[in-house]
Formats: C-alpha cells, sequence, structure tokens
C-alpha cells in the first residue's frame, strides 16, 4: 500500500534521492497501523497500536490514533498521517457545525457518512482508512468502518490498518455477541497485541478507550504491560 | 462595465508549479545524454527541540549544502515566528525560509484580529493546513516551538501536512543520530543547564555521524521570561592544524634564464572582497 502511494506521488519521480540522505527524510509519513473497535451492549471499545513511521524510521512512538471527533465520537486512523489528520480535522468542523444547527448530540451514523463522503469524493488522491465509532442515544454503540476506496459499512467488530491481516482469524474465532466492556478491552488488547508482534509498522504502546452513555474512559498500556502469548 | 476586451485574471500568489512538468522532461533528455539536472540546495541538517522545566529549546546544525558540496558554512536555520514562537527547518532551503516567513506574517496579522498573543498550536495548525494543500510538493520539514499563555509545546510538522506533539524531537538527515541521545538521556522538566547540555549533545551528534550536517551549533531558549538566541554557542569542528607547509624557500630551485615582459594596464575601477578563510 505504502509503495502504490510513493508511486503516484509525482515530488517523489523528480527528485531521486540523494545519497547523504537516508529514506526516511524523503518517504511520507505513513500510520502502518493496526486499529480496531468492537461493539457491546451499551457502547463501543476502540483501540490501536502507537507507531509512525517514515519509510523504516519511526517517526513518533507514541503516536496517539485514537481522534476525538464529537464528544463521544471517535475515529481510529490508519494510512498516510497527514491525509488521515487532514480528513479528521474536517469532519470534526462539519459534525461540530451540524451538531449545533440540530442543537443535539449528532449520530455515529452521520459522523460516518461524513467521513465516506470525503474518502469516496478525493478516493484517487487520498491514501486513508479510517474506523469510525461511538456511542449515540438512538441507536448505541456503533462500528462504522470506511477503508481505503470510501467505502461504508456497520459492522459488530472490525479491524483496520497493515497489521490487522494477521488478526482476522483471531478475531473471528474469539468475538461472541454480547459481551461485556471487560471482555471487549481484553479481546482488542489481546489481538492488538498480537498485531504488533507480528507487523512491523505497528508496535510502541497500546491505546484503547471505551465509549459509552457515560463518556469516555481512555487507558494506555505500555510496551512491559503488552499481554503476552505462548511464542513471544 | 469591463473596459478591456480581455477578461481579468486572478491574481494568483504563493507557489507555482509550472516547470515541474518541463522540468521532468528536461531531466529524462539530460540522462539520455548521461548527465544529470542540478538539485535543489537542501540544508542537510540536524534540528532538534526539547521541552524542559522553564519552557523549550531549539537546536540546529549551521551547514547548508548543494548535493555534496557545502554551500553554506553558518546559515541560520532557526527562524522567527513570533515573539514567543521560533521554527527550526529541514528539507529544501528555500521552501523553510519562505514558509516560516509566510507563516511569521500570518501570525502577526492573526494575532492582530485576535487581540491576543499568538499560539503555538495556532502556527502548527496554518502549517500543516499549507503543506497539506500543497501534497507535499513544498519540502520543508519543521520543528516549531513556542511558550504561549497555555504553556510550553513542541510540535513537528512533515512535508505532506502531518504532524506530531511531543516532548522531544529530532529532525533532518541528522535525526537519527540526535534522536539516539535524547532517548537516552532525555527526562521530563530538566533544568536549563542540563536541557542546553542535552540539545547541544544531540546536534553535535548529527554534526559528527551524518555528513549532511555540520559546522556550529545554534541554541535557541524560548520561556515565560523571554528568548534567548544563542548563534553558535558551540563550535565542535574545528579546522584542523596544517602539520607543514607548502612553500618553498626561494633558491630551492635553479633558476637558467629570465625574460620580463611589462604589460602596460589601467586601472579602471578597484573593489575588495574579504574571502573567509578560516
Amino acid at each position: 500500500k505504502m509503495a502504490a502511494a510513493t508511486a503516484t506521488r509525482f515530488c517523489q519521480q523528480l527528485s531521486s534521492v540523494s545519497d547523504m540522505s537516508p529514506d526516511w527524510t524523503t518517504k511520507e509519513v505513513s500510520t502502518g497501523t493496526t486499529i480496531m473497535a468492537v461493539e457491546y451492549e451499551g457502547g463501543v471499545v476502540i483501540g490501536a497500536d502507537s507507531r509512525t513511521t517514515t519509510g523504516a524510521y519511526i517517526a513518533n512512538r507514541v503516536t496517539d490514533k485514537l481522534t476525538p471527533i464529537h464528544d463521544r465520537i471517535f475515529c481510529c486512523r490508519s494510512g498516510s498521517a497527514a491525509d488521515t489528520q487532514a480528513i479528521a480535522d474536517i469532519v470534526t468542523y462539519q459534525l461540530g457545525f451540524h451538531s449545533i444547527e440540530l442543537d443535539e448530540a449528532p449520530l455515529v451514523q452521520t459522523a460516518a457518512n461524513l467521513f465516506k463522503a470525503s474518502c469516496y469524493r478525493y478516493r484517487e488522491e487520498l491514501m486513508a482508512g479510517i474506523i469510525v465509532a461511538g456511542w449515540d442515544k438512538r441507536r448505541g454503540g456503533q462500528v462504522y468502518t470506511v477503508p481505503v476506496g470510501g467505502m461504508l459499512v456497520r459492522q459488530p467488530v472490525s479491524v483496520g490498518g497493515s497489521g490487522s491481516t494477521y488478526i482476522y482469524g483471531f478475531m473471528d474465532s474469539n468475538y461472541k455477541p454480547n459481551m461485556t466492556k471487560e471482555q471487549c478491552l481484553h479481546l482488542v488488547s489481546g489481538a492488538l497485541s498480537l498485531a504488533m508482534e507480528r507487523d512491523g509498522s505497528s508496535g510502541g504502546v497500546i491505546r484503547l478507550a471505551a465509549i459509552s452513555e457515560s463518556g469516555v474512559e481512555r487507558q494506555v498500556i505500555l510496551g512491559n504491560q503488552l499481554p503476552k502469548w505462548s511464542t513471544a | 462595465m469591463l473596459n478591456t476586451s480581455r477578461p481579468c485574471q486572478p491574481q494568483s500568489g504563493g507557489f507555482s508549479f509550472e516547470n515541474s512538468r518541463r522540468n521532468a522532461v528536461l531531466e529524462g533528455n539530460l540522462s539520455e545524454l548521461g548527465y544529470s539536472s542540478p538539485k535543489a540546495r537542501k540544508t542537510g541538517t540536524t534540528i532538534a527541540g526539547i521541552v524542559f522545566k522553564d519552557g523549550v529549546i531549539l537546536g540546529a546544525d549551521t551547514r547548508a549544502t548543494d548535493d555534496m558540496v557545502v554551500a553554506d558554512k553558518n546559515c541560520m536555520k532557526i527562524h522567527y515566528i513570533a515573539p514567543n514562537i521560533y521554527c527550526c527547518g529541514a528539507g529544501v532551503a528555500a521552501d523553510a525560509e519562505v514558509t516560516t516567513q509566510m507563516m511569521s506574517s500570518n501570525v502577526e496579522l492573526h494575532s492582530l484580529s485576535t487581540g491576543r498573543p499568538p499560539l503555538v498550536v495556532t502556527v502548527t495548525r496554518q502549517l500543516k493546513q499549507m503543506l497539506f494543500r500543497y501534497q507535499g510538493h513544498i519540502g520543508s520539514s519543521l520543528i516549531v516551538g513556542g511558550v504561549d499563555v497555555t504553556g510550553a509545546h513542541l510540535y513537528s510538522v512533515y512535508p505532506h501536512g502531518s504532524y506530531d506533539k511531543l516532548p522531544f524531537l529530532t529532525m533532518g538527515s541528522g535525526a537519527g543520530p540526535a534522536i539516539s541521545i535524547f532517548e537516552d538521556r532525555f527526562r521530563p522538566n530538566m533544568e536549563l543547564e542540563d536541557a542546553k547540555q542535552l540539545v547541544r549533545d544531540a546536534i553535535v551528534a548529527g554534526i559528527f555521524c551524518d555528513l549532511g550536517s555540520g559546522s556550529n551549533v545554534d541554541l535557541c531558549i524560548i520561556t515565560q521570561a523571554g528568548v534567548q538566541y544563542l548563534r553558535a554557542y558551540d563550535q565542535p569542528a574545528q579546522k584542523g592544524k596544517k602539520e607543514g607547509q607548502y612553500k618553498y624557500k626561494p633558491g630551492t630551485t635553479a633558476v637558467l634564464t629570465k625574460t620580463v615582459t611589462p604589460l602596460p594596464l589601467d586601472i579602471v575601477d578597484e573593489s575588495v572582497q574579504l574571502m573567509d578563510t578560516q
């Protein structure tokens, strides 16, 4: 995915890399990544790793990829750091404006549709894989995934980013409907830990957030506290 | 009612990339003949910043390179944005210079409009929105640091428009050596002298371990009380002393014949330019 993005960038083809500059001074900043979101009764649990890379260099090892869009709506960002930060800022503005007009808390579906609108319209220029998750009064906890290309679909569980490929099996076999918040936190932290172990572009710490009617609870699991598995 | 028959041309300011396609074609033609096109002057560079107890410290080396030649031995990479906000620039020298100047103007206008001293986050937001608009064609990587009413902040902004907020940062071709110094010795809430030493050591690591960085260490200390710009805080790379002499005593070579032909010349104009041979 990274290669496709850099190949289409006109700038990279124009100037060749000098011997003095390592590739991480010229490659675009990517959020490599493993991101995940799970619905439970009364809310959602979202999680992400914390690694941002430029080529083979880790530009930020403690990134926060869980970005608040509104009081009880978050998005998990993967793909180009610049693209996802810019889209998230735009959607935050649009949703905030909409919420003031409505004089009500916005729906998660609205936020997801705003993401889809931007991601689909500019699909050729953007490299962004986003999971929108949150709680609203109408439908409770919801997870919507907006992958590269601008599709929008609601799923009870969703994983994304380069590390997600390693945990589809784990997710399919371990997710059960109607889990509690604690079970969801355990599932997400376990899955992210496995992906970070195998994917070079994912790593650092695990950032988790639980969003429900009462608000948002955030936590960080540091490197030495990550869930351990038998082959590690 | 328009008096001219030509439609009005909208004023197009900012950067112009009209020659990008022409340059690409020229580069292709030149490489067929075996030549390479001239490269944009990059600042090679090691830049770094940390947040310490009383504010932020920004550091930079002072070498500007033209491919493999040092174009400027003592350039200034720490740019003024606002009285309480400074910015280190890496990447293409011209882009970093002009971008920071534009930000400085915008921030002053914004500050006059709001009636408040500028915030570091404002500078970062304007920078990243502009760089994102240009999709990475403006090759400037920047470290923005300053102290405002909300406290001391440090941001890094990349050419494509992404940003990171961290307590310590390094960028440029010498970022690798410099970040290793920070990862080893950085602690939150350091004292001023320790913090200055740490940033100095990080830049020195870049100067010695990266070919694109060299010459002196510049520091810029920003606190609530004010700004201290320490140009040439340290000069670790001294020119070596010559061991021997290349001049020979007159008489070393025997003179066989000598012919003197005077050339009549009139002095039209005389000007003296001092060259820095140190």
